[in-house]
């Protein structure tokens, strides 16, 4: 009795397990990394979700490639956690369905691209069939040159193979190292479409890239390292939620400046506001606003919305970071 | 990936690179010209009118010279092609995009190990087999215990390249190389110094060579090779093993006791864990 009282549990506990919703493609908490004095990395925790496109963002120095590297159990993190697909990342059974295009790209120059691509289709234990392995050089716009040597291969050949290279092993989760540093505009493109392609399959990207507009085309997501630090994280809507609107105003009242002052934070240059409209306004802010101004006897001759791009978005952050370090460390 | 496969794979892959560089070619070049060289010069001597046991005398210490020879390129070979295989593929990258595969890092330096002592041994193997069969030809003279004497001249590869991958996982490609052939020649000037100081009866000048073998095991290895080329009856033309024999540098007085043996392999196991608890500990 009792026997098929546990076994009725076990299942009971195993399909509670199977109905759970799949481990984070990757996910680390309170990483931190130092390198003799210099802090590089501190108290970073970011998630990558199945499926999901995440950019990692930064400028040069900020912790990036370190982040990434510990992810993958390449460098060993001071303190911190990180998972990969469910499982430690210490632990190399972790990244049996992961793909990596390092920054720092380089494969074997006495191998041939398609040796290259069967020796990591071999190390990945996928068991990926000859025709796949071509398929993939194809996809990277390598075809025919699967029987050329490395060696004689451009940086921007190199990168196309390391492209192949992260996706040969049936991944899940791609951590792209800016992929596309070598490539031309076309290459570029293409890696776009790749990134987009494995998207559509489901597959999950982590992408760091200098190219701000390549990750505000694909990414879901963003985050925004400086100095070590995550200074901001969130969808592309919430970071570039924030809208603002410009009016064009004269014979503006001190009244009328409150009445502005009161919807959020104005910028003034000569006739011209900017205001920041608050990311839960409905839709009557600004006509409201217009109303109120014309009421307090202000002249509106024209009101523009404002859009935000990425790279303004992504200054704003670090110079306001910049300059709360400057004010001192109170 | 299971783990032995994942030392096959990378073995095979370090045979393969091996074989593909430049290293191989220029090993072939070396050889090549000492075998010539070595068989004009043997044939020359057997054009001399000697006695056998002169002949048998001259013939053991020719071979033992140029077996050195071997042993050198041999050293040279492996640890320059060690050094560039394992840091520098972690230095250029290469290794990254290997190393984030699902395979451990201790297997990884298995393979590229194994794939080395294969390469290494096989070619001192080779060569030295060539070598015996050209004196044979030459001047009729064949070593005791040739398959020993092989053995222990790829005992002595093995120890020489173990060293270098230790090395190359702390500092750079070249670097350690250099220091890996500077410390295996050191080491047989010392076994030299060690001879000749206890063929004077200096107690003290003599325990160079012995700290010296226990050290770094490729002069002991070395030695134990000398004498299963040469003929036993050298030590005894020579003044026997307590007299002059012993002081001369391409001629070993005593064969190679087992403990050292032991001592070799112990050795190389240890150093082959330092290795490998550095570069597992290494962030890349």
């Amino acid at each position: 009795m009792s026997t098929v009282d546990s076994g009725a549990g076990v299942q009971a506990a195993a399909d509670l397990v199977a109905g759970l919703p799949p481990a984070p493609a990757a996910w680390c908490t309170g990483l931190r990394k130092q390198y003799r004095r210099h802090l590089a990395v501190e108290d970073v925790s970011l998630q990558v979700g199945r499926g999901e496109i995440v950019g990692l963002l930064g400028p040069n120095g900020a912790g990036k490639t370190t982040v990434i590297k510990m992810l993958l159990g390449l460098v060993r993190p001071d303190a911190g956690e990180a998972m990969l697909l469910g499982q430690r990342s210490a632990d190399p059974a972790a990244r049996a369905r992961v793909g990596y295009l390092p920054e720092l790209f380089r494969y074997q120059p006495w191998l041939t691209a398609a040796e290259v691509l069967a020796l990591h289709a071999r190390l990945s234990g996928a068991g990926v069939p000859a025709a796949e392995q071509r398929d993939c050089l194809a996809l990277v716009g390598l075809a025919g040159r699967g029987d050329d040597r490395v060696g004689g291969f451009s940086k921007g050949m190199q990168q196309r193979l390391g492209l192949a290279v992260a996706l040969v092993g049936r991944p899940e989760f791609v951590v792209l190292d800016e992929p596309t540093s070598a490539l031309d505009p076309l290459g570029r493109a293409d890696a776009r479409d790749i990134v987009l392609e494995l998207r559509s399959r489901g597959v999950a990207v982590l992408l760091n890239s200098h190219l701000i507009g390549e990750v505000e085309r694909v990414c879901d997501r963003v985050v925004v390292l400086d100095r070590g630090r995550v200074a901001a994280s969130g969808t592309l809507a919430e970071l570039l939620g924030q809208r603002e609107v410009r009016l064009h105003l004269t014979d503006l009242s001190p009244a009328a400046q409150q009445r502005l002052a009161a919807l959020g934070r104005v910028d003034r240059e000569g006739e011209w506001s900017t205001v920041a409209l608050s990311a839960d306004d409905d839709g009557t802010a600004v006509p409201d606003l217009v109303r109120d101004l014309v009421s307090l006897g202000a002249l509106v001759h024209a009101v523009e919305p404002v859009r935000i791009s990425l790279e303004e978005r992504l200054l704003g952050i670090l110079r306001d970071g910049a300059a709360s370090r400057a004010a001192g460390p109170s | 990936m299971s783990t032995a496969r994942t030392v096959l794979t990378i073995a095979a892959l370090t045979l393969r690179e091996a074989s593909r560089r430049r290293v191989l070619l220029a090993l072939v070049a070396l050889t090549v010209g000492l075998l010539g060289l070595s068989s004009w010069g043997f044939s020359r001597l057997a054009a001399e009118s000697l006695t056998s046991g002169e002949a048998r005398l001259t013939a053991s210490i020719l071979l033992n010279l140029v077996m050195f020879g071997y042993s050198l390129v041999a050293a040279l070979g492996t640890a320059f092609l060690a050094g560039p295989t394992l840091s520098g593929e972690t230095e250029s990258g290469i290794a990254l995009s290997m190393l984030a595969r699902p395979i451990r890092r201790s297997a990884f330096l298995l393979g590229k190990w194994l794939g080395l002592v294969a390469f290494g041994s096989g070619f001192v193997a080779l060569a030295g087999l060539a070598q015996i069969v050209v004196v044979r030809v030459t001047v009729d003279y064949w070593p005791p215990a040739p398959a020993t004497a092989l053995a222990l001249l790829a005992a002595q590869t093995v120890v020489l390249l173990t060293l270098t991958v230790l090395l190359a996982t702390v500092i750079s490609p070249m670097a350690s190389g250099v220091v890996a052939v500077g410390l295996f020649c050191t080491t047989w000037v010392a076994g030299v110094v060690g001879a000749i100081g206890e063929a004077l009866g200096n107690d003290a000048v003599g325990r160079v060579g012995s700290v010296s073998r226990v050290l770094l095991p490729t002069d002991g290895l070395w030695r134990g090779a000398m004498n299963a080329f040469q003929d036993p009856s050298a030590i005894v033309q020579f003044g026997g093993a307590d007299e002059g024999a012993g002081a001369f540098p391409f001629l070993s007085t005593a064969p190679l006791t087992l403990t050292y043996l032991g001592w070799a392999v112990l050795w190389v196991a240890m150093v082959w864990a330092l290795a490998a608890m550095s570069f597992v500990r290494r962030d890349l």
